[in-house]
C-alpha cells in the first residue's frame, strides 16, 4: 500500500500546478465551512444561552392552556397549590432537574406619579430564580446586594422612558384575579437588559410583593415553574421523564398540567433551525466543489494517462490495483485539502478570538462574536471531504481500470 | 512453450468485418529467440498482443507452458502476464514519474509483492547486465532513447518472464543503437534462456536470430530456422 501511495503521490506531483490548484480550491471551500460553523455556533450558543439561561430555562410547567393565552398573562390559568405539590414530588425525584423556579407572571400599571404605563412582570424568588437561569444576574445592572421585597427590577427601556432612577419610589397598580385592583409602591433597584424571545422586555418583583399585589393571602399561585435541566443536551429524555405529569387528569378527563421544553415555547428556535439548514447547504456546496474538482482532475489524469496505464495493464497490473492508484490520489487531494483547510481554519478562529469581532441583535449591541472549532465539527467536515474525494475518484478509477490494454497502448 | 492453433482475428469497421489474422498456427519452443517479420499492416503487433494474452483471437487457442489462455477472465489474464511474461514496447513506456531503478522495481512491487531485498538485488543485476547501473537514479526524461529500451528490456526481465514479446523494439531507434538493443536481447536471451520473440518491419536487424517467421496480410508465408 505504501508503494501505491508512494506513486500516487508522484503521480500528483507531476502536474503539481493543477494539483496545487485543487488541493487549494478544496482547503478554502473547507476553511469556509468550518469558519461558518464557527460563527454561526458562537451565534447560536450565545443566542441558545441567553434564552434558556436568562429568561426561559430549558422546561416550562404549566397549567393546561395557560401557554395558547400566554399573551393575555391569565392569572386565571394558575397553578394552585394542590398542583404544585403533585409537580414537587415528581421532581423531587427526577434524575435530569437539576434546580426549579415558581414565577408569576402578570401585567400592571407603573407610575413615577408624573406619567403611567404598562409593564409585564415576573414575579420570582431570587433564591431559586437565578440558580435557575444563571445568566439572568447578568442582565442585570446597578443592583446593590440582593434582590428583596419591596424592589422592582425595571427593563432598560421603561427607565429610559419614564425617566427613573434606582433607588425610585414608584407605584404598581394591578388586577387580581377576581377583578380586585390594587397598588403597591416600590423601590426601583436594578435594570434588566432586553434579550431576545417571549418575556425578554419583562421587570421582575419579589414574589412575596406580587402575593401583595395579587391579594393571594395565604395561597399561592404560580403561572410558570421554570426548569433548569442537569444536561441540556438530555433535553428530550428529560422532557419524557417528566411525562408522568401530564398523565394527571380534571373530571372532565383532560390533562390538568402541560409541558414545553425551550424550544416549543421559543420563535427563535426557528431562527436555530434556519442557521442549521445553512450549515448543511454550505456543507452541500463544499461537497460539490470537492466532487467537481477532484472529478475533473481525476478524469483529466486517466486522459492524459492512457497509454501509462496500458502499459502498467499490459505488465500484469491487476484492475483492482489501478483502481487503487487512482483512489489514492483522490483521496490524498481529500487528505491534503481537509488537513490544511482544518489547521487554517483553526488558525482564523484563534484570529478571530484575538480581534473580538462584535456584533448587535436587535437593542443589544457590542456582543462579542466568540467562534469555536470543536473536534467533532473538525471530524465530521474533514470525514465529509475525505469521502467526497473518494466518491469522485471511483468513476474514473473504474475507468482507468476498463481500459483495454492494446487500446491504450495505441494511444499517442 | 507457446502453442497457437488456429487464430483468427476479426475486427469490424462499421458494417464490413476485417479479418486481419487467418488461421495462425505456430509453435515456439523454450529459449527461442524468434523474430516475426513483414510489413506494416501485416498482422505482427495483432499476433504478439494475442500470444501475449493482452488481446483474444476471435477463435482458435493459445496455450502458453500448458495453460490454456482462452477462458481467462481480464483479471486472470493480468495475473498471468504478470507472472509469464514480460513485454517491451516500441516507445519504450517508461513510467515518467518513476526512476531508472523504480521503473524496474515496479513489476515486482505491484505485481509480484516481493521483498525489499529480494527486489534489490534483482533490479541491481538487471540495472548491471544492460549497462544502466550508473543511471539508476535518473527519471527517462533524462536518458536516451537507447537507454529507455535497455531499462525497458531490464523491467521487462524483472519478473522472471517464461517469455518476452517485443514489439518493434528498434522503430524508434537509429540503426546503430537498434543493432545494439537487439544484441543485448539476444545476450540476454542466452543468458536468461528466456524465450524472445519480437516483431519487426525491419529484415536488417534480424541476422541474428533463431527463427524467423515471415507474416503477410495475416498468414505466415515463410518459417526459417536460422544457422547461427
Amino acid at each position: 500500500m505504501n508503494n501505491i501511495l508512494k506513486i500516487s503521490y508522484r503521480n500528483l506531483k507531476r502536474n503539481y500546478r493543477r494539483t496545487l490548484l485543487t488541493a487549494s480550491l478544496i482547503t478554502i471551500g473547507v476553511i469556509f465551512v468550518l469558519i461558518y460553523t464557527a460563527m454561526s455556533g458562537s451565534f447560536k450558543s450565545y443566542t441558545v444561552g441567553q434564552i434558556t439561561d436568562s429568561l426561559m430555562g430549558h422546561i416550562q410547567i404549566h397549567k393546561k392552556g395557560y401557554v395558547a393565552s400566554v399573551d393575555n398573562l391569565p392569572l386565571d390559568k394558575n397553578l394552585n397549590a394542590k398542583m404544585l405539590e403533585f409537580i414537587e414530588s415528581t421532581l423531587a425525584s427526577n434524575p435530569y432537574v437539576q434546580s426549579y423556579s415558581y414565577r408569576i407572571k402578570f401585567g400592571a400599571m407603573f407610575s413615577n406619579f408624573t406619567s403611567t404605563t404598562n409593564i409585564r412582570l415576573n414575579a420570582i424568588n431570587p433564591k431559586d430564580e437565578f440558580p435557575t437561569l444563571p445568566l439572568l444576574e447578568s442582565r442585570i445592572s446597578d443592583m446593590n446586594g440582593t434582590f428583596k421585597p419591596g424592589e422592582i427590577i425595571v427593563p432598560e427601556l421603561l427607565i429610559k422612558g419614564m425617566d427613573v432612577k434606582i433607588g425610585d419610589t414608584i407605584v404598581l397598580v394591578a388586577n387580581n384575579k377576581n377583578g380586585s385592583v390594587n397598588g403597591i409602591n416600590l423601590k426601583v433597584a436594578g435594570i434588566v437588559g432586553q434579550v431576545m424571545g417571549p418575556g425578554g422586555r419583562d421587570g421582575y418583583i419579589h414574589i412575596e410583593d406580587a402575593k401583595k399585589a395579587l391579594r393571594m393571602n395565604n395561597e399561592l399561585e404560580i403561572s410558570e415553574i421554570v426548569l433548569r435541566l442537569k444536561d441540556v443536551e438530555k433535553l428530550g429524555v428529560a422532557e419524557k421523564s417528566l411525562q408522568p405529569l401530564l398523565e394527571k387528569f380534571n373530571k372532565e378527563g383532560k390533562p390538568v398540567l402541560e409541558i414545553h421544553t425551550w424550544q416549543q415555547l421559543s420563535p427563535f428556535y426557528n431562527i436555530i433551525k434556519m442557521i442549521d439548514i445553512m450549515n448543511i447547504s454550505i456543507q452541500i456546496i463544499l461537497i460539490s466543489i470537492v466532487l467537481i474538482s477532484i472529478l475533473n482532475v481525476m478524469i483529466m489524469s486517466v486522459f492524459e494517462r492512457v497509454r501509462e496505464i496500458g502499459t502498467i495493464a499490459a505488465m500484469g497490473t491487476p484492475p483492482l490495483t489501478i483502481v487503487k492508484l487512482f483512489l489514492c490520489e483522490g483521496l490524498m487531494l481529500g487528505v491534503f485539502g481537509a488537513v490544511v483547510g482544518s489547521i487554517l481554519s483553526l488558525g482564523i478562529v484563534y484570529l478571530l478570538n484575538i480581534v473580538k469581532i462584535t456584533y448587535s441583535i436587535g437593542q443589544q449591541s457590542g456582543l462579542i462574536l466568540t467562534p469555536s472549532l470543536g473536534i467533532n465539527e473538525i471530524l465530521s467536515v474533514s470525514i465529509i471531504v475525505i469521502l467526497i474525494s473518494l466518491v469522485a475518484s471511483i468513476s474514473p478509477a473504474i475507468k482507468a481500470s476498463r481500459l483495454d490494454p492494446v487500446e491504450a497502448l495505441r494511444t499517442y | 512453450m507457446v502453442k497457437a492453433s488456429h487464430l483468427k482475428k476479426v475486427y469490424r469497421a462499421g458494417e464490413i468485418d476485417l479479418e486481419v489474422i487467418k488461421d495462425f498456427s505456430l509453435e515456439i519452443n523454450e529459449g527461442e529467440f524468434v523474430s516475426l517479420v513483414g510489413p506494416s499492416g501485416s498482422g505482427k503487433s495483432t499476433v504478439l498482443n494475442m500470444l501475449g494474452c493482452l488481446d483474444t483471437p476471435t477463435s482458435g487457442e493459445i496455450i502458453i507452458d500448458g495453460v490454456s489462455t482462452k477462458a481467462m477472465s481480464r483479471t486472470q489474464r493480468a495475473n498471468f502476464r504478470g507472472e509469464n511474461i514480460g513485454f517491451i514496447f516500441q516507445s519504450f513506456n517508461l513510467i515518467p514519474v518513476l526512476s531508472v531503478y523504480e521503473n524496474i522495481e515496479y513489476p515486482l512491487i505491484m505485481i509480484q509483492n516481493l521483498s525489499e531485498n529480494e527486489r534489490k538485488s534483482r533490479v541491481l543485476k538487471l540495472l548491471e547486465e544492460v549497462g544502466m547501473l550508473d543511471h539508476k537514479d535518473k527519471t527517462p526524461d533524462k536518458i536516451s532513447g537507447g537507454q529507455m529500451q535497455r531499462v525497458a528490456i531490464a523491467r521487462a526481465l524483472v519478473t522472471n518472464p517464461k517469455i518476452v514479446f517485443a514489439d518493434e523494439p528498434t522503430a524508434n531507434l537509429d540503426t546503430k543503437t537498434a543493432h545494439m538493443i537487439i544484441d543485448l536481447m539476444k545476450k540476454i536471451q542466452r543468458e536468461h534462456q528466456t524465450t524472445f520473440v519480437f516483431a519487426t518491419h525491419d529484415e536488417k536487424i534480424v541476422s541474428n536470430v533463431d527463427r524467423l517467421i515471415t507474416l503477410v496480410d495475416g498468414e505466415i508465408v515463410a518459417d526459417q530456422r536460422m544457422n547461427q
